[in-house]
Order: C-alpha cells, then sequence, then structure tokens
C-alpha cells in the first residue's frame, strides 16, 4: 500500500491534485513522450510546464475549467461530467463520454 | 573509521556500507546488464548521480520540482481490499470505492479496474459484473480508468487448462507437442483477451493494461502482442499499456516470432519497439531485483537496462517499479527510503515518462 503513495510523492504529478490526470491521458490517447505530454497540456491550459505538478497553481484552473477538483465542492462537475470537459479542453474523445452521448441521444 | 551510510538489500534489510563500496556495487550492477543486454552502462556522471541520491542523508528523496511524471497503476483497487496474496490491505470496499480512493486521496494519475484473480482467464465467466464496475467507475471517475490484468499463460496449462502443460512434455523430450501445447494456448489466450476487453470498450472503458506480459514465457508476449494488435485495430482509441514480468523473455517455445522477430531472448530494449509496433501507448520495461544483491547494485542494473528500453522505444515508458522490480526491494511492503531512491533514479537517470 506505501508503495504507490511513496512513487506518487517522490516522483509523481499527483493526479487531480495538479495535472497529472491530463498529461497521463495525452500520453494514452496520442502515445506522446512526457515532455511532449506536459507542454501539449501546458499549452491547452496557458501555464509552464512545471505548473503542472504545482497544487497551488492547479487548484483554481481546474475549478475555473469545471475539470474536476481534488476536494468535494458542490455543483463542481464530477465523473463524466468533467471528462466531457476535458475532451473539450484538450480536443479528445474520451470512451464514456461517447457511450454516454450514444445513450442520450 | 570510514563513514557509512544505510541502504538496502534486495530482500529490504538495511545494511550499512561505505561510499566507495556503493559505488562499486552501482557499476557493477551496471555492468551485469551492459553485459548481458549488449548495451551502453552508465556513464560516470551517472554513476556519480545514482551514488548522490543513495546516500542522501533524507529518509525521503523526491525528483528535482519540474521533472515529475505520471505515476500508472497496476492490480486496481485490490490493493485496498485484496488478502496478502495481491498485497491487499484488507480494507472492506467496493472497487469503486478502492478507485475513488486512489484519485481522491492518493493523487494517482491513472487507475484500472482489475478481477480479484487478476489474470484474464478467469474474467470470462465474470464478464457481466466487470462490465457493470466498470460502467460505475466510468460515471464517477475522472482520472483514465483502464481495465488490467495478467495474460498469465499458465492458466491455459494442466492441471489449470486444457493444455498439456510443456514442462511434462519437455521433461519426456516431447519438444514439439511441447510446442503445439504453448502455440495452441497463445491462440485461446488471444481469444480469451481480445474478446473480454471488446466487452469493456463496449461499456466506456478507457482501455486495457497488459501486467506481467511474458511471464509464461514467449508464448504468453506471443498471446499479448497479437491481442493488442486486434484490439487497436477494432478499437482505433483504447489506450493500451503493456507492462513486462522480467528484463528477459524466457524461451519455453523458442521459435515463436512477432513482426518476424523471434521473441525469446529478448531484452527491454528489444521490447520495446515491438510492443509500440503491435499498437501499445506505453510500454513497461521491467528489470527484476536480485535479493542477494544490494539496492545499489540492483539500481544500477535496473537504471541501466531501463535506460536503454526509453532510448529505444517509440513510446513512452512507464517504469515498472512495484515489489521486486526495478530497483525496488522484494517484499510487501518495501522501505520507503529505497522507493523514492529508486524512484528518484529512474526519472532522473534513466528518463522515464512515467511509473
Amino acid at each position: 500500500m506505501g508503495m504507490p503513495i511513496s512513487h506518487i510523492m517522490a516522483s509523481g504529478m499527483t493526479g487531480m491534485r495538479a495535472a497529472g490526470d491530463l498529461v497521463a491521458r495525452m500520453q494514452f490517447d496520442k502515445s506522446m513522450r512526457i515532455g511532449e505530454a506536459k507542454d501539449f497540456v501546458a499549452k491547452k491550459l496557458g501555464v509552464s510546464n512545471a505548473d503542472l505538478s504545482d497544487e497551488f497553481v492547479m487548484r483554481e484552473i481546474r475549478e475555473e475549467l469545471d475539470i474536476g477538483v481534488i476536494t468535494s465542492v458542490p455543483g463542481c462537475a464530477k465523473g463524466i461530467a468533467a471528462k466531457m470537459n476535458i475532451e473539450k479542453l484538450l480536443g479528445i474523445d474520451i470512451n464514456c463520454c461517447d457511450k454516454f452521448r450514444e445513450i442520450t441521444g | 573509521m570510514a563513514t557509512e551510510y544505510f541502504l538496502r538489500m534486495g530482500d529490504g534489510q538495511k545494511i550499512f556500507m561505505t561510499k566507495e563500496d556503493i559505488r562499486a556495487d552501482i557499476e557493477a550492477g551496471s555492468a551485469d546488464a551492459a553485459d548481458l543486454g549488449e548495451i551502453p552502462a552508465m556513464s560516470e556522471n551517472e554513476m556519480d548521480h545514482m551514488l548522490d541520491i543513495i546516500t542522501s542523508p533524507g529518509r525521503i528523496v523526491g525528483v528535482e520540482p519540474g521533472l515529475e511524471v505520471p505515476v500508472t497503476h497496476d492490480i486496481g483497487a485490490i490493493r485496498i481490499d485484496g488478502d496478502q496474496g495481491n498485497s491487499g490491505v484488507g480494507i472492506p470496499a467496493s472497487r469503486l470505492v478502492g478507485s475513488m480512493v486512489h484519485e481522491r486521496a492518493f493523487g494517482a494519475d491513472t487507475m484500472e479496474l482489475g478481477h480479484i484473480d487478476y489474470s484474464y482467464k478467469p474474467v470470462k465467466p465474470v464478464i457481466s459484473h466487470e462490465c457493470q464496475t466498470m460502467e460505475v467507475c466510468q460515471q464517477n471517475m475522472i482520472i483514465p480508468m483502464l481495465y488490467g490484468a495478467m495474460p498469465n499463460m499458465g492458466l491455459y496449462y494442466t492441471p489449470d487448462g486444457p493444455f498439456e502443460n510443456p514442462g511434462d512434455l519437455m521433461k519426456a523430450f516431447k519438444i514439439s507437442e511441447a510446442q503445439d501445447s504453448i502455440f495452441h494456448a497463445a491462440e485461446h489466450g488471444i481469444r480469451d483477451m481480445t474478446w473480454i476487453m471488446q466487452k469493456l470498450q463496449h461499456v466506456g472503458s478507457d482501455g486495457v493494461n497488459f501486467d506481467t506480459i511474458g511471464a509464461a514465457g514467449d508464448g504468453d508476449m506471443y498471446a499479448s502482442l497479437n491481442a493488442i494488435e486486434a484490439l487497436r485495430k477494432e478499437f482505433p482509441g483504447i489506450y493500451i499499456e503493456a507492462g513486462m514480468a522480467g528484463e528477459l523473455v524466457l524461451g519455453m517455445h523458442g521459435e515463436l516470432e512477432y513482426d518476424g522477430t523471434v521473441l525469446a531472448g529478448l531484452w527491454p530494449h528489444q521490447q520495446a519497439p515491438l510492443v509500440a509496433k503491435a499498437g501499445a501507448n506505453i510500454f513497461g520495461p521491467v528489470c527484476n531485483t536480485n535479493t542477494s544483491r544490494t539496492s545499489a547494485w540492483n539500481l544500477g542494473r535496473s537504471v541501466t537496462f531501463t535506460k536503454a528500453a526509453v532510448e529505444a522505444s517509440p513510446i513512452p515508458c512507464h517504469a515498472d517499479m512495484g515489489m521486486g522490480v526495478g530497483g525496488i526491494p522484494m517484499l510487501e511492503t518495501p522501505p520507503i527510503d529505497a522507493v523514492t531512491r529508486a524512484s528518484k533514479a529512474m526519472v532522473e537517470i534513466a528518463g522515464v515518462d512515467g511509473i
């Protein structure tokens, strides 16, 4: 149990605390190497690459863009709603969002 | 008396060594990888950097700000509710709750759903349940959420599966029969892994993690590469992570090929281009830990293999750094000092795209 947390603290991008999920998504979606994925996401967010791991910077941006925040803020987009906003931000299609649109017509 | 620094054995035991001895072990581990893989050993500067990381006085170390990388996860929420066999901590929780704990409490960059047996074959009878759980997870999660399991071709051989055990056949000198058994098992593995992911993609899964590819030798890798190829063809947008079981693909069959390359005997830098060719998005290179050697020797060896894979790979490399791989000691509760040192070294020296 402590091992993944140790990795996250030592070298991880800390997921939704900052922008780790967005960088990981571009690595998966477009097979981007780390530098390219960080450049891409930083440009979309209008921040520097170093800001992508900065919780102070990313907290406000995530709330503003409504792409999911780490704490439970009433009214903020969650789950698929947040992922639909991530689709728009990054210009990608996310499979479960496609399925949601299919179902809701 | 020379100053001694604390580090670990490959089994996790704390030991003390002089700087000179630690440096010698780093060099020996790197040389071992270079010799086996016919790849460059670490440079003097890189070995000095690793020495600084290992002898750093703090209990925990971390990468320089700005060098952070995504950390992808295997085993899924079994880490929370599973038993000791999966290094689980036995907290009664649904897999959705376990996944959301990883997302919201641990700061995970990605997550995955996994069956309690964590192999593809046993998922077949419970596929509807897996699909239902994946749907609920996708409705609630925000970080990329894959489905993960082991190809685990061993389950296709007697006494667990329909095909005669190639180990038993080889002991009886029935070599061609053993090769046939491996090939037939691989064909079934391809069919099963593809079918399972077809179902999960239709309910919104982000993709798939093939975890511990090659654990049952080259037949295991043959099946995985062909399943990856089939899934990429059917689902162009699927996220595919392909992580290995060891640094060397064992030649249980010996003659299986993918894209004209014999799979037996491939090292990480040779595995990476094939995995990319099959259609994976992320490759997970592995180097197993030798419990009888120091963490300096293991980290030197592991970083050397991984660095060569990172350089040869056309796709991102997320080094496998669980218990007993990637320079991490081989025990279920690897010491935080050893984990963070290996983590930093893998990012700053091997140049991995993630962990």
